[in-house]
């Protein structure tokens, strides 16, 4: 280094210096390396945990997707969805832009925020809680809080399995299947806590409603 | 197994995992910070560099060092925001506009990731690791970097020198951040972190819609934004997101990452200071605040005390995901507002008034339970500091520390520091409640609202980076407001810990006798947990009234 | 045997009784402490001074009983503080009055050219004011003297009362280490010639004068820092009230000035602010009335960190003198032929040990002490450096004591032998620490030695308890003697010290203080010779003696008016009590604040947040009463805790961490809870005020 540099100057040389040989090591060596071992080692995880159709990817099973109605103007974002009654439904949720490609846009993640005592959440929940009943048929008291609140995420790909059980008779019913068929998907896709106290129990609705589509 | 267990199993096994690591990996910090042999690679990083890592500097030399590092730091993240567009991997960002580039540069480099930007919709793959995640990596080690000099402070006598910023700076990276990263982004990868360089993909979904699912060098980044508590998300929902935190397994370790080296660092300043009785001491103070801030957020949530949305739905699943549940995500909460991490899996502005309420406490503390890498510990030395003072006065005896007295000088140091942030707080949410236009960023009404932008101030002063996100805070006046607020936040306390650490390590040390105030006892332990609560609690009683306890109380 | 009981010492540090009367005295001086010059020194009260103008101001503008009410009572709590300061300033004062009378209108006879010998020098009369170091004046009976100084030439009984207060007469004499007199006292019988060693107005009275009227006070160290702390938190809350507005404005509760001066005044350390310069000044007060002089602040609080004391073993541990304890004969004498002889050879002796021997005689073998005229051709033969013996010759009987060595050679040079058996019995008693003297005679039987008297020092009564608790307050205690190490160990031992230094020399005692201070402790020790001169400046905190030398006094930095050396620890106790209080104090008015927060914010708050009542736990009556109630009671636990102030805390020597424990309870916890049942009585009573409801 030059010593002819004012020392205030040559120590911010330094400190670039430093500062771009590790940007080298932590910013580009470390996060290949660890690209590399996933591509060799953990291919499935390293890349999405995709799942797939006939060798073509339709989902992640860690992302949640609408099973919705097609929209009557496909062009209007503004047009709210209308869940498919032949489909488990996923939770609400806020990931939405609002340009049109809907909740569970892994480009918009994110959540609702609102407050706990905001009004408009507490009327959002009601009206949720009026409308799921009547959808699945059930009585507004027994539906689960995760059928009514957002995830953090908006791409919770998890319902619990109160809210799987709840929807089964409106899923038989609408796709002309044994309710006790449906039933029993729902029970083979229950996964308990991880290591059994981690978490909560839940239902993937991507992979039961992938396995449900193979059903038929 | 019902809830409740399994609640405290998760508990117990986090703390079980980090009294584990604490000795071997306190020991591992303290030998990287005493030794003076120097590994190969780090010769090549000091060569490349252009520093050398022999020469030990006074407290100004190593502030210097680390302001220039920052300041450098700063502009090249600056740099890269604005001309991501020509880099590789852009994935077709455009260049982000300078006001966020700015917040986002200071927001990064002071170690706080502040986020007013949505990742997967601002940042290509290259800004993010290799600018956003560098900082990860150097902002957290500068953070340990400033502690060990303030120890050196304790343990050196009659000098002016506090050590070698460059050799701390690269041996924290290389021999304690790295490979901890390293190993822990593999494990998360296996559990079902993404790691990969694609773009977008788009899917036709099962019911026959569309998709866009993203990737991009994720675990990689995960492992250090948590181990460093930086937080920063690569995508937008942080930690609530799947491709960050698929499983609550996952979720656990990242709970313990950002929680582990923070826990391990007083057992290195127990090392270093020879008497390992301190270092547990501290500790001590950092879990009886960490344990009762997990129980009181986890109570309210689990009760949806004084939530109206919480009654209605039966249960404070709003922003919270089902594979983590109430517990999980009270947990995380509570750690990650206590360690300067930001990280969440969970979106706090939904919390309960007491939930929410307690998370901004937390940080108002100071981040010291326990607190950021490095900055945690420094913080809560400077607050025993504080609590040494009074108590040493109450036995009769000039105030001694360590065996370093307290003198007016060092009182200088230590006030300005507890004064520094809980002003730059104050100050930014009084101004920003003070123009209307400002005010109306907030997504929530009444106390609430408010509860967003002190939330939004604490968080960026104390270099936390979480947020009570519904404020819309990518605006000009924001962006620079908070940009300024955590730079002054991070910075301003460093240069009283240093100061503090040259000052102290120019002393010579008073003898231990039995008039010496001991402070590794409980009665210690318990007194410098009562004046950290009280000298918070009094300074943002006001605040804190007028949003979570003005929504939570009710007639 | 006869030991005189050690007068025990005033056991525990305790104040002067606070006189209510002095609080109204005190208040014209209170009042004029008003000036913002003087404010500013102390910024907590400076702040509620500038905030009581504030809210003059607002009730200018917008009358009404609260504004009145509010800003009454915050003028009223600066007054109260400026009030702490007035009677702690107060008590000096009377002290330095009578202090100022012995100094005024002295004139001096000056000997413009005395030299020593000179019979009867020219004389000239100047005022004392005028006398410069080096001049020489001459003072006889009656006179005052002029000026510090030494004596060069006679003695003189001299009266101190009035800077002692002890009426006794000292004698005063040339060479030495009672050569030093004091300006302002008196002569009472012969004359002597003093050497001036103090500038005019620099004069020990002078100094005295201004330590006790606080004059010359400086913040100390301690206190500065303390000040950072206190400064540091009055500016958090001001920040925290003044950033409070816009929340409360988008909450739509507005407030006025007057109440946020009211939070701010409530909130902000102002118990401490006020009492911090009484309690410093109380400090130096509590060592006057101990007769201590401090020449600063900075001394008294080192006083309370001193690790290390440095006691002379004579005067502090032991009673000062030995003291006759047995008597051995030698060689088939009798018990009472020695008493006999012993008595005899000491009834003209003087000093402690020789009326020792006497009472020792007359106790154990009944020989009533003769007067000396009962005995006939009696000549006493003193003490003298050269023959270090004393002796009496009776009746043809020539009796000597003295040390082993030079009455030996006495006895050996008449022709008599000193058996085997004396050197033992001397050995054994040198080591157990005692004195050995060798009572020898010659008459017509020859020189022979009768045997010994075992000289003994004797510890004082209770010295013992009082180093176990300073070794439990964590402060080592240092013997210092001239002894033999034989002896020094047996002494250090009965006494308990923690180690000792034999046949000390001054420089001996110049390298142990260094020796401690390198090991980063802190060292007390008392002097009252020009030798120990240097090692009182090096030490922390050094005591001189005022019996001692000028040099001495000038390089201490406390000066014992009563020269007893065993107050060094009541010096440290006082240094102690001195920190203790105001931590105590500051604990404590950092913990008001709780109580004052659930008064007020309610009462700010509850109009548009109905549910910040809830934090009313107090139940006050209204808003205003409440806000009221808080500001009253911080303007009065200020004068209730004055007494506290000037006393200091309860101080009992135990460990840091039953103190701390102790301390935090009672201040702390006290702090917490005593400002809600004040604010609450305090409701009770205004909310009949009526506009405050």
């Amino acid at each position: 280094m030059s010593p002819h540099l004012p020392s205030t100057l040559r120590q911010h040389l330094s400190a670039l210096r430093m500062l771009l040989t590790l940007t080298v090591v932590t910013g580009i060596a470390y996060p290949l390396a660890v690209t590399g071992v996933g591509q060799l080692a953990f291919e499935h995880q390293a890349d999405g945990s995709l799942v797939e159709d006939h060798g073509t990817p339709v989902a992640s099973s860690l992302l949640g997707q609408n099973f919705a109605l097609p929209k009557k103007n496909p062009d209007d974002a503004s047009e709210a969805l209308r869940p498919a009654p032949e489909w488990f439904q996923p939770r609400p949720s806020a990931a939405d832009a609002g340009k049109g490609a809907g909740p569970y846009d892994p480009t918009s993640s994110g959540a609702s925020n609102l407050g706990p005592n905001n009004p408009r959440l507490v009327t959002t929940i009601a009206e949720r809680r009026a409308a799921v009943a009547a959808f699945d048929g059930v009585g507004p008291a027994s539906v689960p809080a995760d059928a009514l609140t957002a995830s953090g995420s908006g791409l919770d790909p998890d319902i619990s399995p109160a809210y799987a059980y709840q929807q089964v008779n409106r899923v038989a019913k609408t796709r002309g299947l044994p309710a006790g068929r449906v039933r029993k998907l729902v029970t083979d896709h229950l996964r308990g806590r991880d290591l059994g106290f981690l978490g909560q129990e839940r239902v993937n609705v991507i992979e039961l409603n992938h396995d449900l589509g193979r059903l038929g | 197994m019902n809830d409740t267990l399994a609640g405290w199993l998760q508990a117990l096994a986090l703390m079980a995992a980090l009294t584990l690591s604490h000795r071997p990996l306190g020991d591992h910090i303290a030998r990287c910070l005493t030794t003076s042999r120097h590994l190969r690679p780090e010769r090549v990083v000091y060569r490349a560099g252009g520093v050398n890592p022999d020469a030990d500097q006074t407290w100004a030399a190593y502030l210097r060092g680390v302001l220039a590092f920052s300041l450098v730091s700063m502009l090249f993240l600056y740099g890269f925001q604005r001309l991501q567009d020509h880099l590789l991997l852009s994935l077709d960002m455009k260049p982000v506009p300078a006001d966020l580039a700015f917040d986002t540069a200071a927001s990064f480099v002071t170690n706080t990731n502040w986020q007013s930007y949505s990742g997967e919709s601002t940042m290509g793959h290259l800004v993010q690791m290799a600018g956003l995640a560098v900082q990860n990596f150097v902002s957290a080690a500068v953070g340990i970097a400033v502690v060990a000099a303030l120890i050196r402070g304790f343990t050196r006598e009659r000098t002016s020198q506090v050590g070698n910023f460059w050799a701390d700076l690269t041996r924290i990276v290389l021999r304690v951040l790295l490979p901890i990263a390293f190993v822990f982004a593999i494990a998360l990868l296996a559990a079902g972190v993404v790691q990969n360089l694609h773009g977008v993909q788009a899917v036709t979904t099962i019911a026959g819609d569309h998709q866009s699912i993203t990737g991009g060098p994720v675990a990689s980044q995960e492992a250090i934004k948590e181990l460093g508590t930086n937080g920063g998300g690569f995508y937008n929902a942080n930690s609530a997101h799947p491709f960050e935190n698929p499983t609550a397994f996952t979720d656990l370790l990242e709970i313990y990452l950002l929680l582990v080296i923070s826990c391990s660092l007083p057992r290195t300043f127990g090392t270093m200071v020879g008497d390992r009785r301190q270092g547990y001491a501290v500790l001590a103070v950092m879990g009886v605040i960490w344990v009762a801030s997990v129980a009181a957020v986890t109570a309210n949530e689990l009760h949806s005390v004084s939530s109206s949305a919480g009654h209605a739905a039966g249960g404070m699943m709003e922003g919270k995901e089902q594979r983590f549940g109430v517990w999980a995500s009270a947990l995380f909460a509570a750690s990650t507002t206590l360690t300067s991490c930001g990280a969440v899996n969970s979106f706090h502005d939904s919390y309960t008034p007491g939930g929410g309420g307690l998370l901004i406490f937390n940080m108002m503390l100071g981040e010291i339970a326990p607190g950021g890498t490095g900055s945690g510990l420094y913080g809560i030395l400077v607050l025993a500091i504080f609590a040494v003072f009074m108590a040493g006065l109450m036995v009769g005896r000039t105030p001694e520390f360590l065996g370093k007295k307290i003198r007016s000088r060092e009182m200088k140091f230590a006030s300005l520091y507890i004064l520094a942030t809980p002003v730059i707080v104050l100050i930014g949410a009084g101004v920003a409640m003070a123009l209307p236009g400002e005010r109306a960023a907030m997504a929530n009404p009444g106390p609430h609202g408010f509860s967003e932008v002190l939330y939004a101030f604490t968080s960026a002063a104390n270099n936390n980076g979480s947020a009570f996100a519904g404020l819309r805070a990518d605006t000009v006046w924001y962006n620079t407001a908070l940009g300024l607020t955590m730079l002054f936040g991070r910075f301003l306390p460093m240069v009283f810990v240093l100061a503090l650490a040259g000052t102290l390590a120019g002393q010579r040390p008073v003898p231990v006798t039995a008039g010496t105030l001991p402070t590794h006892r409980p009665l210690f332990v318990g007194l410098l947990t009562g004046v950290i609560l009280v000298v918070v609690g009094l300074t943002f009683f006001p605040a804190l009234a007028l949003g979570p306890l003005a929504e939570g109380l009710h007639r | 045997m006869t030991t005189s009981p050690a007068p025990r010492q005033p056991r525990r540090v305790s104040g002067g009784l606070l006189d209510p009367r002095q609080l109204v005295a005190s208040f014209p001086d209170a009042v004029r402490k008003l000036d913002p010059r003087l404010m500013v020194r102390n910024p907590v009260m400076f702040v509620v001074g500038v905030g009581a103008a504030l809210t003059t101001l607002s009730a200018l503008k917008n009358p009404g009983v609260f504004p009145w009410v509010i800003t009454a009572w915050l003028w009223l709590t600066v007054v109260f503080a400026n009030l702490a300061e007035a009677v702690a300033e107060g008590r000096g004062k009377a002290q330095a009055e009578t202090l100022r009378r012995a100094r005024t209108g002295t004139t001096a006879r000056r000997l413009p050219s005395w030299r020593p010998g000179t019979a009867a020098p020219p004389e000239e009369e100047v005022p004392a004011a005028s006398l410069r170091p080096g001049d020489h004046v001459v003072v006889e009976a009656g006179q005052i003297i002029p000026g510090d100084g030494d004596v060069v030439e006679g003695v003189a009984s001299v009266d101190e009362s009035t800077i002692t207060g002890e009426s006794a007469p000292v004698i005063r004499e040339s060479g030495g280490d009672r050569s030093a007199v004091t300006g302002g006292t008196k002569v009472l019988s012969d004359r002597i010639v003093v050497k001036i060693t103090s500038k005019p107005g620099e004069t020990f009275i002078d100094r005295m004068i201004a330590l006790v009227e606080g004059a010359a006070r400086q913040k100390t160290p301690n206190e500065i820092a303390l000040n950072i702390l206190l400064a540091s938190l009055t500016v958090v809350f001001l920040v925290a009230v003044a950033t409070l507005q816009p929340f409360a404005v988008y909450a739509g509760a507005e407030q006025s000035i007057v109440v946020l001066v009211a939070l701010v005044v409530a909130l902000i350390p102002t118990t401490i602010g006020a009492l911090l310069s009484a309690i410093g000044i109380a400090g130096m007060d509590r060592l006057v009335q101990r007769n201590v002089l401090a020449m600063s602040g900075r001394a008294v609080e080192a006083a309370g960190d001193v690790n290390t004391l440095l006691l002379d073993k004579t005067g502090t541990i032991t009673l000062g003198n030995r003291q006759a304890a047995r008597f051995l004969p030698v060689g088939g004498v009798g018990a009472d032929e020695l008493a006999d002889a012993a008595q005899l050879s000491s009834l003209a002796d003087e000093t402690p040990e020789g009326r020792s021997i006497v009472v020792l005689a007359k106790q154990r073998h009944a020989l009533r002490a003769r007067t000396e005229g009962e005995l006939a051709h009696t000549t006493f033969v003193p003490f003298t450096a050269r023959t270090r013996m004393s002796g009496v010759d009776v009746d043809g009987r020539r009796i000597r004591k003295g040390a082993a060595a030079a009455v030996g050679a006495w006895v050996t040079e008449a022709g008599g032998t000193v058996g085997e058996d004396v050197r033992e019995a001397a050995e054994r008693i040198s080591q157990s620490g005692g004195t050995p003297l060798v009572v020898a005679v010659r008459d017509a039987d020859g020189a022979r030695v009768l045997g010994l008297v075992h000289l003994k020092d004797v510890v004082k009564e209770g010295i013992r308890e009082r180093f176990e608790e300073l070794r439990a307050m964590g402060i080592r205690t240092v013997m210092i003697t001239g002894d033999n190490p034989l002896t020094a160990r047996a002494i250090a031992e009965e006494a308990g010290v923690d180690d000792f230094l034999a046949e000390a020399t001054p420089e001996d005692k110049m390298a142990l203080i260094k020796r401690e201070q390198a090991g980063g402790k802190l060292v007390a020790m008392t002097g009252d010779g020009t030798n120990d001169a240097p090692a009182l400046a090096q030490a922390d905190v050094g005591v001189a003696m005022n019996t001692g030398t000028s040099a001495a006094k000038e390089a201490g930095n406390m000066v014992d008016l009563d020269s007893n050396p065993t107050k060094l620890i009541e010096i440290v106790e006082i240094g102690k009590q001195l920190l203790i209080t105001r931590g105590a104090l500051t604990t404590f008015s950092i913990a008001n604040d709780v109580a004052k927060y659930f008064a007020i914010i309610p009462a700010m708050f509850a109009a548009v947040h109905p549910g910040l009542d809830k934090l009313n736990i107090m139940r006050l009556h209204s808003p205003t009463s409440a806000i009221t109630s808080a500001i009253v009671f911080n303007a009065l636990i200020i004068v209730v805790l004055i007494p506290l102030a000037l006393r200091g805390v309860r101080y009992r020597p135990t460990s840091a961490a039953a103190l701390l424990g102790r301390n935090i309870w009672i201040y702390g916890l006290g702090g917490v809870v005593l400002p809600f049942l004040g604010i609450k009585l305090i409701d009770l009573a205004v909310q009949y005020v009526p506009g405050l409801h």
